[in-house]
């Protein structure tokens, strides 16, 4: 599904991703755990085409293609999703069109027939409930007036509305009380299945005990030092990142 | 001024001055004289009048504009093309002079006269006298209008009476170097309501100035809701104020939707006479190109318990200028006043500019003011955003251009003015079908 090769990238010149490799099988959920400044958000923004974040060296395959060369519109409609960290407020902007207008998108890009307006209504609602979002979030502006909580769970809905192949959270559950991830993590895991790659990129281990993840990848200075599976996230819990850090620095001095 | 210009407008009054309405009731002679002479003492304004510090009328100055006579052929047509075209009351002028075969008045309700300026100063003069004889600004402009005032619409609304449809005034400017110099007044008598929009549109390719002073009386717990709708040609000229006078708990609505011209400018004030009044300023301009457009607004809370909003926001594209001063008097005896205002503009180039001034002046202790101004380009988050949810670049910045364009074009009240602006806007942007359906 994804493969991403000694990936290297800068923001305002400044090198953040320093070489990162890591290969994601459709199936998977993978958990991208790290201090904060070690590259994570830059990872996800990288991933999902964002400007002023500068790919200075690697590449990244997505279902073999080459996904650097994809406008970010052109990556969405080829089924890859990215759920943001900071959901941003758009005034004046329906926000169930937009779904319907991002959902058609993707079908017209396959190929398939547009929804029209009565199928679509039926898909959101049936979607609505795995996220608890109340029927008054359609007809506001995008994410305007939203409670954190409310837009993490409107980046959800999105997410199983328009089923990517390849879903990447990023911090999807920082600033979530424990009732509001809960209903978060929930609707991820219903969307779990074989054909469906998930990254999660989280600082907090606490997602993990909600959604279990197949691996889990400590990023810290640029790289991924450190794969496991699920028991890594319980130890990086028990012992803090600190020793990791330790790690890579002893590594990079030996290096 | 220039000499030259100065004996050309001397000349056009001494040509015109017999013709003009009015000219057998001395009172309205004796001021288009006084007018005059003002005029020709002061000019036209330059960049050394405060008011006037970022918007030149050199190009106006210096064309020498005539006041024309006749009107054209197949003028029919062309009106029943540009106006709205729905079922309201309507006024034609063509060159600042009314077309009565044009308009339609009839079934106007008991308690309502709607008259020609001209018309009106033959017919009742003496209701007019106070009216023309009030605050209608102190530029050349302002002066020249009063001196050379041919016509415009003269609107009564008895007291109680509610018109169920708007009034449309139609003003059409055609050919080169013509000015209209109109005189619009409105009155609406205690617990009267009406709506009024001023519709200003020129043939392609006209040159035209319009120079437009429109006085409104709102009496007591009247509620007059007034449009502007400037679309004339790309090299028109626009120079217009609107001075309301407010009395105990009216309500008053303007909004200025400014498209057209290659210079605009807009006077739009309002004065609370009374307590209780309540008015709202809504305005959107978009330019583009070498245009420029200015608004100064002013209220004048003179009296407790008003409240005043101001909803202004402009987007601007090529190597447009934009103007917004918003002026806010609180007097001293205005306690309990509630002001609020605020100007976004959204620069869609890198050359557009635009000097935004809210100016705030607060004399009473009691009171509840607020403003706000903002000068920016789209949002880049936003923009990626939508593209991460599949929609192309150019789409989703045309989505987001017209959402804060109708912001504003969401409080029209009058459906099909809202929809010829949202057609407007539309027309303009990539993806029309795409975005209409998003908002």
């Amino acid at each position: 599904m994804l493969e991403i090769r000694n990936l290297k990238a800068q923001v305002d010149g400044k090198d953040i991703l320093k070489g990162l490799n890591l290969r994601v099988n459709a199936g998977e959920v993978h958990a991208i755990m790290g201090p904060n400044g070690s590259g994570k958000s830059t990872l996800a923004n990288v991933l999902a085409g964002r400007d002023h974040y500068d790919v200075t060296g690697g590449e990244v395959l997505y279902r073999g293609r080459n996904l650097l060369e994809l406008a970010p519109e052109e990556r969405a409609r080829e089924g890859v999703f990215l759920a943001f960290q900071y959901p941003v407020e758009i005034p004046g902007v329906n926000n169930v069109y937009l779904l319907k207008a991002a959902l058609n998108a993707v079908r017209k890009h396959r190929g398939e027939q547009e929804v029209d307006a009565m199928e679509f209504l039926q898909l959101v609602k049936e979607k609505m409930k795995l996220v608890e979002i109340g029927e008054e979030f359609l007809y506001r502006s995008v994410n305007e007036g939203f409670s954190g909580g409310e837009k993490k769970r409107n980046e959800i809905l999105q997410m199983a509305v328009l089923e990517p192949q390849l879903a990447i959270l990023d911090e999807t559950d920082s600033g979530l009380d424990i009732d509001a991830l809960k209903i978060v993590s929930h609707g991820v895991n219903s969307l779990r299945n074989q054909d469906r790659a998930i990254i999660m990129v989280t600082h907090y281990q606490r997602l993990l005990n909600y959604i279990v993840p197949d691996y889990v990848h400590v990023l810290a200075g640029g790289r991924i030092v450190k794969s496991g599976g699920r028991e890594l996230a319980h130890e990086l819990e028990a012992k803090g990142y600190g020793w990791i850090e330790k790690e890579v620095r002893t590594g990079a001095g030996a290096a | 001024m220039d000499a030259r210009i100065r004996d050309h407008y001397l000349a056009e009054f001494e040509r015109l001055a017999s013709s003009l309405p009015g000219a057998n009731v001395p009172w309205f002679q004796r001021a288009r004289r006084v007018a005059l002479e003002a005029f020709a003492e002061q000019g036209f304004p330059t960049a050394r009048d405060e008011d006037w510090k970022y918007t030149s009328v050199a190009a106006i100055e210096k064309r020498l504009f005539r006041v024309a006579e006749g009107v054209p052929a197949g003028i029919a047509r062309d009106a029943a093309a540009l106006s709205l075209g729905y079922d309201c009351y309507q006024m034609v002028f063509v060159n600042g002079r009314h077309v009565p075969e044009l308009s339609r008045l009839d079934d106007l309700p008991e308690g309502v006269t709607v008259a020609s300026l001209a018309e009106s100063l033959v017919r009742q003069p003496a209701l007019l006298q106070a009216a023309l004889a009030s605050e209608a600004g102190a530029s050349g402009f302002a002066h020249l209008n009063t001196a050379f005032a041919a016509d415009g619409a003269f609107i009564h609304v008895g007291r109680n009476v509610m018109v169920g449809k708007p009034f449309e005034l139609l003003f059409i400017a055609t050919g080169a170097d013509n000015v209209s110099h109109l005189r619009n007044v409105v009155w609406a008598e205690e617990g009267s309501e009406a709506t009024v929009i001023e519709h200003f549109v020129g043939l392609p390719e006209s040159a035209c100035l319009t120079n437009t002073v429109t006085q409104i009386f709102a009496d007591a717990n009247s509620s007059v809701e007034h449009y502007k709708f400037q679309e004339e040609a790309a090299k028109g000229f626009h120079v217009g104020a609107i001075y309301a006078h407010q009395k105990r708990d009216s309500r008053f609505a303007s909004h200025s939707l400014s498209l057209g011209a290659a210079l605009a400018r807009h006077d739009i004030g309002t004065r609370f006479e009374d307590e209780g009044c309540d008015a709202t300023l809504n305005g959107l301009y978009v330019v583009a190109g070498r245009q420029h457009v200015d608004h100064h607004t002013r209220v004048d809370h003179a009296k407790p318990h008003g409240t005043s909003r101001e909803f202004y926001r402009g987007i601007l594209d090529g190597t447009s200028r934009g103007v917004f001063n918003g002026r806010v008097v609180v007097h001293q005896d205005a306690q309990h006043t509630d002001a609020q205002q605020s100007n976004n503009n959204l620069l869609l180039s890198r050359e557009a500019e635009v000097d935004t001034k809210p100016q705030l002046e607060i004399y009473a202790d009691d009171v509840k003011c607020s403003h706000g101004a903002t000068v920016g380009q789209l949002d880049e988050d936003m923009v990626f955003y939508l593209r991460s949810r599949g929609m192309d670049a150019m789409a989703a910045r045309g989505l987001l251009t017209y959402a804060f364009a109708n912001d504003i074009i969401n409080r029209i009240r009058v459906a099909p003015l809202r929809a010829r602006l949202q057609a407007i806007m539309l027309g303009r942007l990539p993806q029309a079908d795409l975005i209409r359906e998003l908002v």
